[in-house]
């Protein structure tokens, strides 16, 4: 448990680092700014439009792979501590294989229906 | 570590986390100057501070100290600020549970292997929080790259980490490197080549920049940095690179395993984590950019399915040799 604490002590060390960063900054830097540099960079034009632009929708399919991979690699850490146990290790590896195995035909069906291809 | 520790000791390695965490990647970065250079036919800064311009960073970094912090005015100013520390403090995080040797290390968390990938993906926001406030349309771009790229390599990651977790029957950083033994070189081979393909996609480096592509989308979610928030998204690249070093070297190089390993166990991490990081600056002097959706395909259909094949042989292994 202890180490946990060391872990928040090294985030306080983390957020004290910006702050005398900013500090720094603060008191080191020249603060004039003109409309020109203010403004949006769109490499020396004016800028067109917002800040908003469209994306294709294609990154969506990455989305849901995520999804289904991450929920995957939860149950995988806790897996590691009862392998080796007498009982649990060889079903536990054919059942992990089952479940794997269902997620592995998904991203061959994404693959063969050409989600993950531009074109 | 005891069961008491006393405030002192937590402050104590509190700082000594925050000096390796700001001295170890200068020194990457001085590699990279001179590598790069070198790799280039050319001798790179040769100057600042005399010798082979070693103090070349730091000369940098007093620069961009002084340099005019910019906001744009169309910019979401909170988020904005907040996004390069949210880049930065997580690397800081994932380096405090990196074990040196069994002795030396920041936090010796029980979970160590997990709080580092938890660790690294809070870190992925700051490059999605900087293109979304930035309103800048090359900034959207690159944040959204990022996070697909962000996202997709994670997971192949995370399989191979898993694998050594399975291999040594623990989810400690420090328990994986002491349970190691040379021929693991071979058997968890694989892994170790999807976890240094991620780990460089994860910190955003060639051949994996796509989110940055300085040459057609300037600089992707940084575009609109400038002075110190902008050296603090660098000094998390770097911070990166040394992270990944170090955790290629713990989980799939023996760590401190080697001659002396007694008393020369940091050293032994180090040297084996320092190929790591200077083939990271290879990588970048060598290899044109990959492509989004050829990026996106070799996660997808060759990262992951490594790291599933990884993962059987891992485990069918433990499970025979039990």
């Amino acid at each position: 448990m202890t180490a946990y604490v060391v872990l928040g002590g090294v985030v306080l060390a983390g957020i004290l680092l910006v702050v005398v960063a900013l500090l720094a900054r603060w008191m080191l830097a020249p603060n004039a700014p003109i409309p020109a540099t203010l403004r949006t960079y769109e490499s020396g034009v004016d800028p067109v439009g917002t800040g908003w632009a469209q994306v294709h929708v294609r990154y969506l399919a990455y989305a849901f792979l995520y999804v289904i991979f991450a929920v995957d690699a939860v149950f995988l850490f806790p897996w590691a501590y009862v392998l080796r146990d007498a009982h649990l290790g060889v079903a536990s590896l054919v059942e992990m294989g089952i479940f794997v195995g269902v997620l592995v035909v998904g991203l061959a069906h994404t693959a063969r229906r050409g989600l993950l291809h531009w074109t | 570590m005891g069961a008491a520790m006393s405030v002192w000791e937590v402050v104590l390695r509190s700082v000594a986390v925050l000096a390796a965490f700001l001295v170890l990647p200068l020194l990457v970065g001085f590699m990279e100057h001179k590598v790069m250079a070198h790799m280039q036919a050319r001798l790179g800064p040769m100057y600042a501070g005399g010798f082979h311009g070693w103090a070349q960073l730091i000369a940098d970094a007093a620069k961009f100290v002084q340099k005019d912090d910019l906001l744009p005015t169309a910019a979401d100013k909170g988020v904005f600020r907040l996004a390069p520390s949210l880049a930065l403090i997580p690397y800081l995080v994932a380096l405090a549970v990196v074990p040196l040797s069994p002795s030396i290390v920041g936090a010796d968390a029980p979970a160590s292997a997990v709080v580092v990938l938890a660790a690294t993906a809070v870190g992925v926001l700051g490059g999605l929080m900087a293109g979304w406030a930035s309103a800048n349309k090359y900034s959207l771009l690159g944040g959204l790259r990022s996070a697909a790229q962000l996202i997709a390599y994670e997971l192949p990651m995370v399989l191979a980490v898993a694998s050594v977790a399975l291999a040594a029957g623990t989810l400690s950083l420090t328990g994986i490197a002491t349970e190691w033994r040379p021929w693991w070189l071979l058997w968890q081979l694989p892994a170790a080549f999807v976890f240094l393909a991620g780990g460089c996609a994860e910190i955003q480096r060639p051949p994996f920049d796509m989110p940055l592509a300085d040459s057609e989308i300037v600089f992707g979610p940084y575009t609109e940095y400038s002075g110190l928030r902008f050296a603090l998204f660098l000094l998390a690249e770097y911070a990166g690179i040394v992270l990944m070093s170090l955790l290629m070297s713990v989980m799939f190089l023996g760590a401190w395993h080697g001659p002396w390993s007694g008393p020369l166990g940091w050293l032994w991490t180090i040297l084996k984590a320092v190929p790591i990081a200077f083939l990271f600056l290879w990588f970048r002097n060598s290899w044109p950019r990959l492509r989004e959706d050829q990026l996106q395909r070799f996660a997808w259909l060759v990262l992951v399915p490594l790291a599933l094949v990884q993962l059987l042989i891992t485990a069918v292994g433990v499970v025979m040799m039990r």
